[in-house]
């Protein structure tokens, strides 16, 4: 019963602020609530015994990737009038489709075809450990996968910094290969000299 | 007594407010990038929900590498909106016509 109040409290606050992150006017306040919107699903995936995700949902995308969005709302100097216009115009169109969807997935989800809703959650012992059974068969049978995952992080980062990454013109740097390719004879000049007569 | 369909149809309206976001902000690009990032949660909530009531972790794996693509797409997204907005000075949608599609 516990479960059940703490599940739709959590659930209604997702739904407001998802809500929300698709009304409001200004894009710093909407990924606010997107923020607000992770950290309630974090609670309901604790709640359904996913404590490893939980906790990687609000480091990596509360901690990084929400930093990141705020960072680019606030750096781009937006003018918002001619974005919100046709918000009233669409927003009939927009709330139809939803609700016809919403609809559809919700006769399907309820219907007795799939027996859904007699299924009960696995109760798992008190020592039991989602992080290492997580990483037991991350690091075995999805091996493969997994450093996948982490070449594609990489050429994340490598796109993300060559799309960004900007030359000066005035900016004077040494030219590596230049560098590299010198030889003593360019650099080094021998000077032959004869020694000084001292008078006496 | 959480059932599994409740956790279905939780997704199924964050799902549904994320396309109408979609449908009713469709010249920010920022807000669309937003509602994506909805729709990815939405999905990783079924894969969780379906994972905890049949037992299997294997279902959390998938939501471990969608949170990674996800976040690459992101980053790339917005370093893509970064150099948009520094050429054209503008992130609306209907702007960006220059290949007349």
């Amino acid at each position: 019963m516990i479960e059940q109040i703490i599940f739709y409290f959590f659930a209604a606050i997702l739904i407001i602020s998802a809500s929300m992150v698709i009304t409001v006017r200004n894009p710093v306040h909407a990924a606010l609530f997107l923020v607000l919107s992770f950290f309630s699903s974090a609670a309901i995936w604790l709640l359904l015994e996913a404590e490893f995700l939980a906790i990687t949902l609000v480091l990596v995308y509360v901690g990084a990737v929400m930093v990141l969005f705020l960072f680019v709302v606030m750096m781009l100097d937006i003018n918002l009038a001619p974005l919100r216009e046709g918000f009233t115009r669409y927003l009939p169109v927009g709330i139809l489709v939803a609700v016809l969807m919403l609809l559809f997935m919700a006769l399907i989800v309820s219907s007795d075809s799939f027996n859904l809703n007699q299924a009960e959650g696995i109760k798992h012992a008190a020592d039991y450990s989602n992080t290492a059974e997580l990483g037991l068969i991350l690091y075995t049978e999805y091996l493969y996968p997994f450093e996948i995952a982490g070449a594609i992080l990489l050429v994340a980062i490598i796109a993300a910094i060559a799309l960004t990454m900007r030359k000066s013109k005035t900016l004077k740097t040494p030219k590596p290969e230049q560098q590299v390719a010198v030889k003593r004879e360019d650099r080094v000049r021998l000077v032959k000299m004869e020694s000084e007569k001292r008078d006496t | 007594m959480l059932m599994l369909t409740d956790v279905l149809v939780l997704a199924a309206i964050l799902f549904c407010i994320s396309v109408a976001g979609i449908f009713i902000n469709r010249k920010n690009v920022i807000i669309l990038l937003m509602c994506i990032e909805l729709m990815l949660l939405s999905v990783n909530m079924n894969f969780i929900a379906f994972s905890h009531f049949h037992g299997d972790i294997r279902g959390q794996v998938f939501v471990f590498f969608i949170l990674t693509v996800a976040a690459a797409e992101s980053a790339i997204g917005l370093a893509i909106l970064v150099v948009l907005f520094r050429k054209r000075k503008t992130i609306n949608v209907a702007d960006l016509d220059t290949l007349k599609g």
